[in-house]
Parts: structure tokens; C-alpha cells; sequence
């Protein structure tokens, strides 16, 4: 009945664990992997060799990548920044699409009468605001009526979909192109909305990945340096605490939960500004971007500028399985693999605070007794 | 019949690490009595409890049942046994009926739940033993006493002949209180055997035909109820000769100079009930005064009300003259307040916390600790470097998390950090429960400086000898009133032995 090994509690954490875990997950989660491909009769080896390589490998393949990665780094750092303060949002995905709605709003109205700064500024804080809102109801609820966020969030994941079909499939709303009478789509932005992009050696860069990267920073110095982080890591540790020395716990986590959802919305509107250039109800639905967030988050271990990084490395997996998808690549093979990384992502979390020991006293111990 | 023995525990020892909880305790039960158990918070009375009813086994010691050694493994060997507790905070499931609670983990209950028989056992059960509940009611409906009701007859059906009630009263009001002792009487006069355990010396007096008093894990000793009085039973309590010697004090405290001033308070408990009644204290400065009661009479309501955590209902808090804005802790630190609660690791300090974000948990929203909203680490640390020098606490470094810290020197951060704020008043709620002698030792001499440096010291704690000890004067609380403020150097034990059981002092003098 006795297990072999038994978990014992770490007194401190070692720095190298916080790189360590990570690398140790990802590497569980590809043998995982592997098995899977054994059992389909694939060879293992020859499959990652090939994600890496349509992947990273080429400035076209790593052009794709920071493409995909782009998304991801702004619904990871929505999963971080809730997390942190132990609010379970994984409505990333429904805040994403209310920050495209938001600011193809904005990008239609401004775009062909403002200046291109003006217009790109506008349709970030639209996202923001948009994502937010959506997010800070999430927040209130939970505050108010300490409702589980981790339910009311992923119900309005729904929600923002049907909203998104309704304004651009079953209705003649401002978003739809009143031109697209065969199949519905999104009403084409001014040029001026446009988003610059970048190119550093052949490989393009979004505005919105250089963006993330700033507000990785901005959240990092938030959570880190300020008195507001502070005040969020002490709720997070301990609510009695917080209502010893008097912080304000409710107005913190609708607050936190808004600026998360917020950053996803900044996400939502990148999706627009940078790439697509109207709201597209299907585009933005099937990549589960806001899904893929909690599974950065997670291997990230929450921090910001880990999910920079790694929605880049996952950016790169999920553009190789877009592009090598066929009957000897199937397309739920990425999928399998981000699910399998979550899996060993959470069980990393359990080596961070626990050590593995063989359970050789504990035995004698129930003899004993 | 009366005098066959039900329940014989002799020698029962029981250690847990760093403490003896019964040392020795002798415990005799005979069939059909109402027995209570009497003694302080920590006199050993739960843990026997426990040891009787299968939770805990005895270090030492035997039991015998009805004349048969007996050894229990399991609460559930010990209800098969005819032994059953009724606990103070109900176990039952709030959507269930009352009958489906009532047959809940009974082993021989069938498959299918014949749902017409069980109520009409239940409601007979009931109806022998005088305690109206409907059986087809949902718990949540049901007010406290019935769901007390409820408790017990869930023993009374799996057959149990020996009743452990765990404090019945203290969730009950008066009526209730009395419906629950004819109960107990209906219960006895069929050779069913009751603890009763306790600390309010009326009610015991009340309805016990014997009590055993145990007091520091052992039993003092057991009397028939008709026999003694409750001035006895106070002294048997609290013990009558122990020797403690007043520390010496540099300062006098000047009890005409009010710091602390609490007026008329009132408050709520978690569950939203009233647990504070129109309290009224003073505490001057340099002044010590011990607030004496036995845990769960609004202590921690009025320690929480004072410093700003939780909402008075009526009346105010006022330092130095000042009234505090209600319900405001940055309002009461600001205005001079320290305070050292109970729950030391979990409410006064962040435990996953550095020490360092500890020691800065009331300044970081300081100039000094913090600018734009954001934090001057390297203030905050040489501050903390600072404090853990002067406050002597050991730890490995700075940024060690308080949880690693042993009991000492947990305390010895957070006394620092409220020394720290320049407080003018000083609420510590028994600050130096769980530690060590040497730690204890180091906790009152804080105290006393910090009353000799002028602070109004408010020190709540169920340790007597502590309040003996280092109070000036001494209020005893009771069921959220304060029922007696008595200078220190003309307080016994036995009075506020019996003040603290509820017993009021004409009544007994």
C-alpha cells in the first residue's frame, strides 16, 4: 500500500529550480509525447527534429513563430497577472476577443480621419478597456460574492463568442463588411490603423510582440517593486494578513482581475491592428489563444518575462504543427503536446515546493505504530 | 444501578511533541450519571475526550469499559463500543434532511434508504427524549439548538450509552440551554451516562451529579456536585497556591492619563452574531491592564474592533482623546495603535514572507520605505537589518521566510515591527501562548519596557498567572461583557477564577 517515495516539504526554494522546473516539465512532456507517437507508429525523433526545424530553424519559420507567439504572450501575462494574487481568470480567451472588438471598433471609427500614432494608441487602450471590463465583472463577482472566478470566467469565454458571431454572422452590425454578401466577414480597417512591423535579419516583428515585451516589464516592476504588488503578494499569502494591515482586498482583486483582462485585450486588438485588419469572428476562435495563455503562465512559473519566452516557445510548436499538419503529422499532435506541457508544468509546481525522498523511515514508522 | 462503573481511565498519559496534555489523569463514570468535566482552556479535558472516543490513543494508561479493558483505534470502534461525542462545531451536512444526517455513516444502513421508517425512528428517538426537531426538515433551516438536536441524536441512534458532550451550552441561548439539560435528564433516567464538559461553573452546578476537575493535564480531583460549591470549584480550578511575584515595574502606571479609551463597544463574531455587549475599558499610560476569560468570550472580537479589523456595532475606540474611524485598520495603526493578535503567523504576519516584507508590513506605504508607489528596497532592508539586530532575532538572514523562524523568534518579528510603528497603544493577544520558557521570559520583559516607556498596554490572555503577573489592573470578560475590573495587587485567583465561569460575585461571597 505504502508508496515508494514520499514528498517532503522543502525549507527553502534554490534559485536554479525557477529555470530548472521549467526545462525538467518541458522535457517530461516530450517523452510523454513520445510514447504517444510510438503508439501511432511514429518516430519520435523524427517528428520533434521536424517541429524544430519549421519551427525556429528559417527566418520564414521564425517569422511564423513570433507571429503565433504574439497572442500568447498577451493572454500568458493575463494568466500571470490574475494567478499571482491566487484568481484563477482563464477567461483570457473571452477578454481577447473583447479587446478586438474593442479596437476594431475604434480602428474603423479613427482610421481614416486621425493620425497613425493617435489611431494605434486608441485601439491599445480600447483593447485594454474592453478586455478589462469583461474581466473586472469577473473580479467584482468574486469580491462581492466570492463567486469561484474560475466558473464565471470560463463562461464568459462563451459569451464573447457568441457576442463576436452575432455582431460579424447574425446581425448588420458596424463590425460587418456590408460588402461581404456571400460569407460574412469584418469590415476592412483604414490603412492608418494598420500596425507597423519590423524586420531584423529577415524576421518580422510585430508591434504587438514588441509591445508585450514592455508591459512584461511594466507587470514585472508592478508585481516586484511596487507597494501595489506588494500589497497583491501579501493577499495572495495570507487574506488575514492583508485585513490585519488594513488593505483594501476586494477593490485589489477586481482591480488585478481588470488589469489582466486587459492585457488579453491588448492581445485581442494586436490580433487586429497587427495581423488580420478586421474583426475575424472565425480566425480569432479557433486558435484558443486565451487557453494556450494559462499553459505560458504555468510553465513561466507566472513571471513575466519568463512568458515572453515561452510563448515564444510554444509559438514556435504551434506554428510547426499549422504548417507540417498532413496525414503524417496530425493536427491534434500540438495539441496533445500543450496539454501534456500544462500537466507537467502543474507537477513541477509540487518539485518547487516538495522534494522527492525514498520512503524508507516512513516505513519503519508504521510498523511501530 | 446507579453505582456500577461505566467508563474507568486510570493513569492516562498523553504527550504530543513539546507538550504533556494528560499527565496522569484519573477519570471514574458511573451508569447514569451526569458527570462534567471541569477545567481551564488547556487543562487536558479535550484531549481526553478525544482519548476516550477513539481519536487520540493513551501514551499510558488504561481504560476499561463496563469492567472490560478496551482499546479504540477509531471513533468508529468507539460509537461500536456505545461511546459517542457530541462536538462543540456540528458535523452535519447542511442540504441533508435531518433524518439522512441522522443515519449518515452508519454501517448498517441499507443500500436503499428506507426513507419512512428511518423518520418515524427518528421522530420517536426524539419525541422519548424531549428534543422537538421535524425529521424531514433540511439542516440549514434548522436554528443552532436544533442542530445541536440533531448531533445527538445521531449518537443516540448508532446506540450509544455513553454521551460525551463537548461545551453544549456555549452555542445555545438560556432557553435552549435548559431544553438540552431535561434532555440529559431524560437520558439518564434510562441508565444512559453523560459528560458534560465544561467551564461554566452555574451550569455545571446546574446539571452534573459529579465533575472531576482537571487542571494542567492532570485531575485534581472529583466531587459530587451536592457537596461543593462553586468558590471550590473555582479554587480547584485555577489552584489556589501557586507562587507568582509581581514584576517590578520602573515606571508607575498612570491610570488617570488615558490612552485608551473604549466606550460602550459592541461587535459582531465571524458569524455575524453579537459577541461584544456595551464594553467599557480604559487603559492609562504606562498602565497594564489584563483583560482575564476563558477563550471565546470575545477576546479576539475586541482585540479585532480595537485595531481597526472588524466593525464596532456601537460605541468607539479613541486613543490619546482621538476618536478611530470604525473598522479601519490603516486608520487605527495611524492613529497609534499596535497590535499583536492571537493567530501570530497567519493573521500578524504574512508567513511566506521575508522577514524584511515582514518587519515593513505597516511602514511600506511610508516616505521612508516607499516613493511613487514604489517600494525603496534597500531602505526596507537596511531597516530590517536594523530591527533584527536591536530585537535580537535569530534567522539565517533578512530574507528568510518567517515561516522558517522558530515560535520566538516569530514573535520577536512581529514585536518588533509594532514597536517599530511608535505606538501609543499596545494590544497583545496572548502573546506568549506556545512558546518556550526562555521566549516567554523575553516576550513579558518587551512588555514591561514598553509600559514603562509609556504605552497603554491592553494584554489579552488566558494564562492567569501571566495577568497576575504583569497587570495593573484586571478586567474579566464574559460572554462579550466585562464583568469585574479589579486592581491587580487586590485580585485572587479564586474570584477571578469564578468571575471567569460566569458566576457573579455577590452570589458566592
Amino acid at each position: 500500500m505504502k508508496s515508494p517515495v514520499r514528498l517532503e516539504r522543502r525549507l527553502e526554494q534554490p534559485k536554479w529550480l525557477n529555470w530548472a522546473i521549467p526545462v525538467i516539465s518541458l522535457l517530461g512532456a516530450l517523452a510523454v509525447g513520445a510514447i504517444v507517437l510510438l503508439l501511432t507508429g511514429k518516430n519520435p525523433i523524427d517528428v520533434y527534429q521536424r517541429i524544430f526545424e519549421r519551427g525556429f530553424l528559417s527566418t520564414r519559420a521564425l517569422t511564423g513563430t513570433l507571429r503565433t507567439a504574439t497572442p500568447f504572450a498577451f493572454t500568458g501575462l493575463c494568466a500571470a497577472a490574475a494567478f499571482r494574487l491566487g484568481v484563477i481568470n482563464i477567461g483570457g480567451e473571452g477578454q481577447l476577443y473583447m479587446g478586438a472588438i474593442g479596437a476594431s471598433y475604434v480602428g474603423l471609427v479613427m482610421g481614416n480621419s486621425y493620425p497613425v500614432g493617435i489611431v494605434i494608441i486608441a485601439m491599445v487602450f480600447a483593447g485594454m478597456i474592453f478586455g478589462g471590463m469583461y474581466a473586472g465583472f469577473v473580479g467584482l463577482l468574486r469580491a462581492q460574492f466570492n463567486t469561484n472566478e474560475i466558473i464565471t470566467s470560463l463562461m464568459m469565454n462563451y459569451i464573447a463568442g457568441i457576442v463576436l458571431n452575432y455582431l460579424i454572422f447574425n446581425s448588420l452590425s458596424y463590425w460587418r463588411d456590408p460588402r461581404s454578401a456571400g460569407f460574412p466577414s469584418g469590415k476592412p480597417l483604414d490603412k492608418r490603423a494598420f500596425w507597423p512591423s519590423y524586420e531584423i535579419g529577415g524576421v518580422g516583428i510585430s508591434f504587438g510582440l514588441i509591445l508585450a515585451a514592455f508591459v512584461a516589464i511594466a507587470v514585472w516592476v508592478l508585481y516586484k517593486r511596487s507597494r501595489f504588488g506588494f500589497e497583491i503578494g501579501v493577499i495572495a499569502d495570507s487574506p488575514r494578513a492583508a485585513r490585519y494591515i488594513g488593505i483594501r482586498t476586494k477593490t485589489t482583486i477586481v482591480v488585478v482581475t481588470a488589469l489582466s483582462g486587459a492585457l488579453a485585450g491588448i492581445g485581442g486588438a494586436s490580433q487586429v491592428g497587427d495581423f488580420t485588419h478586421y474583426l475575424d469572428a472565425k480566425g480569432l476562435q479557433l486558435n484558443s489563444f486565451g487557453y494556450t495563455g494559462i499553459v505560458v503562465a504555468a510553465l513561466a512559473r507566472l513571471n513575466p518575462l519568463g512568458a515572453i519566452v515561452v510563448a515564444i516557445l510554444l509559438g514556435g510548436l504551434t506554428n510547426a504543427g499549422y504548417s507540417l499538419q498532413g496525414p503524417d503529422f496530425p493536427s491534434g499532435l500540438v495539441g496533445t503536446l500543450q496539454g501534456l506541457i500544462l500537466f507537467t508544468a502543474v507537477a513541477g509546481e509540487i518539485l518547487m515546493k516538495y522534494r522527492v525522498k525514498r520512503n524508507t523511515a516512513a516505513k519503519k514508522a508504521t510498523v511501530a505504530l | 444501578m446507579t453505582n456500577t462503573i461505566a467508563v474507568q481511565m486510570s493513569g492516562v498519559v498523553k504527550r504530543f511533541p513539546g507538550v504533556v496534555a494528560n499527565d496522569g489523569v484519573e477519570f471514574e463514570l458511573r451508569r447514569g450519571e451526569v458527570h462534567a468535566l471541569l477545567g481551564e482552556n488547556g487543562a487536558g479535558k479535550s484531549t481526553l475526550s478525544n482519548i476516550l472516543t477513539g481519536l487520540y490513543r493513551p501514551d499510558e494508561g488504561t481504560i476499561e469499559l463496563n469492567g472490560a479493558p478496551v482499546s479504540f483505534s477509531s471513533p468508529r470502534d468507539a460509537l461500536n463500543a456505545g461511546i459517542g461525542m457530541v462536538h462543540q462545531h456540528f458535523r452535519l451536512v447542511e442540504t441533508f434532511s435531518v433524518a439522512e444526517n441522522v443515519v449518515l455513516g452508519n454501517p448498517d444502513t441499507a443500500f436503499l434508504l428506507d426513507t419512512a421508517a428511518i423518520n418515524e425512528r427518528v421522530k420517536e428517538l426524539a419525541a422519548r427524549y424531549d428534543m422537538a426537531v421535524d425529521p424531514e426538515a433540511r439542516i440549514w433551516q434548522l436554528s443552532v439548538g436544533e442542530q445541536q438536536r440533531v448531533e445527538i441524536l445521531k449518537v443516540l441512534y448508532r446506540g450509544a450509552q455513553v454521551l460525551i458532550l463537548d461545551e453544549p451550552t456555549a452555542v445555545l441561548t438560556p432557553i435552549e440551554a435548559d431544553a438540552l439539560f431535561r434532555t440529559l435528564r431524560a437520558m439518564t433516567a434510562e441508565g444512559r451516562t453523560v459528560i458534560f464538559i465544561s467551564h461554566k461553573l452555574d451550569e455545571v452546578m446546574a446539571v452534573s451529579d459529579r465533575i472531576t476537575v482537571l487542571r494542567g493535564g492532570r485531575t485534581v480531583g472529583t466531587v459530587d456536585t451536592s457537596t461543593t460549591n462553586k468558590r471550590d470549584l473555582a479554587s480547584m480550578m485555577v489552584g489556589r497556591n501557586v507562587e507568582f511575584t509581581r514584576v517590578q515595574r520602573k515606571t508607575p502606571a498612570q491610570a488617570n492619563d488615558i490612552v485608551l479609551h473604549v466606550e460602550n463597544l459592541g461587535g459582531h463574531d465571524d458569524r455575524g452574531r453579537d459577541a461584544l455587549h456595551g464594553i467599557t475599558l480604559t487603559v492609562g499610560r504606562g498602565e497594564i491592564v489584563g483583560i482575564a476569560g476563558v477563550a471565546g468570550n470575545g477576546q479576539r472580537e475586541l482585540a479585532e474592533v480595537i485595531a481597526g479589523m472588524r466593525h464596532a456595532t456601537t460605541g468607539s475606540v479613541s486613543v490619546e482623546g482621538k476618536i478611530l474611524q470604525s473598522g479601519k485598520a490603516r486608520a487605527a495603526i495611524a492613529g497609534g495603535v499596535a497590535h499583536v493578535p492571537e493567530d501570530r503567523l497567519h493573521t500578524g504576519l504574512a508567513a511566506g514572507h521575508s522577514v524584511e516584507d515582514n518587519l515593513a508590513l505597516k511602514s511600506y506605504r511610508s516616505s521612508l520605505l516607499s516613493r511613487f508607489g514604489l517600494l525603496r528596497r534597500q531602505a526596507m532592508r537596511d531597516g530590517a537589518v536594523d530591527l533584527v539586530e536591536r530585537y535580537d532575532v535569530k534567522t539565517p538572514s533578512t530574507q528568510t521566510a518567517v515561516r522558517l523562524l522558530s515560535g520566538g523568534n516569530v514573535q520577536k518579528v512581529l514585536l518588533a515591527r509594532e514597536f517599530s510603528t511608535d505606538p501609543k497603544v499596545l494590544i497583545a493577544a496572548s502573546p506568549t501562548r506556545g512558546l518556550d520558557v526562555g521566549a516567554i521570559e523575553s516576550v513579558r520583559e518587551r512588555l514591561v519596557e514598553a509600559a514603562d516607556s509609556g504605552l497603554g498596554v491592553l494584554l489579552i490572555s488566558e494564562d492567569l498567572d501571566e495577568i497576575m503577573s504583569l497587570a495593573d489592573r484586571i478586567a474579566v470578560i464574559y460572554e462579550g461583557r466585562i464583568v469585574a475590573v479589579i486592581p491587580a495587587d487586590k485580585a485572587d485567583r479564586e474570584t477571578i477564577g469564578l468571575l471567569m465561569g460566569g458566576s457573579h460575585l455577590e452570589a458566592t461571597s
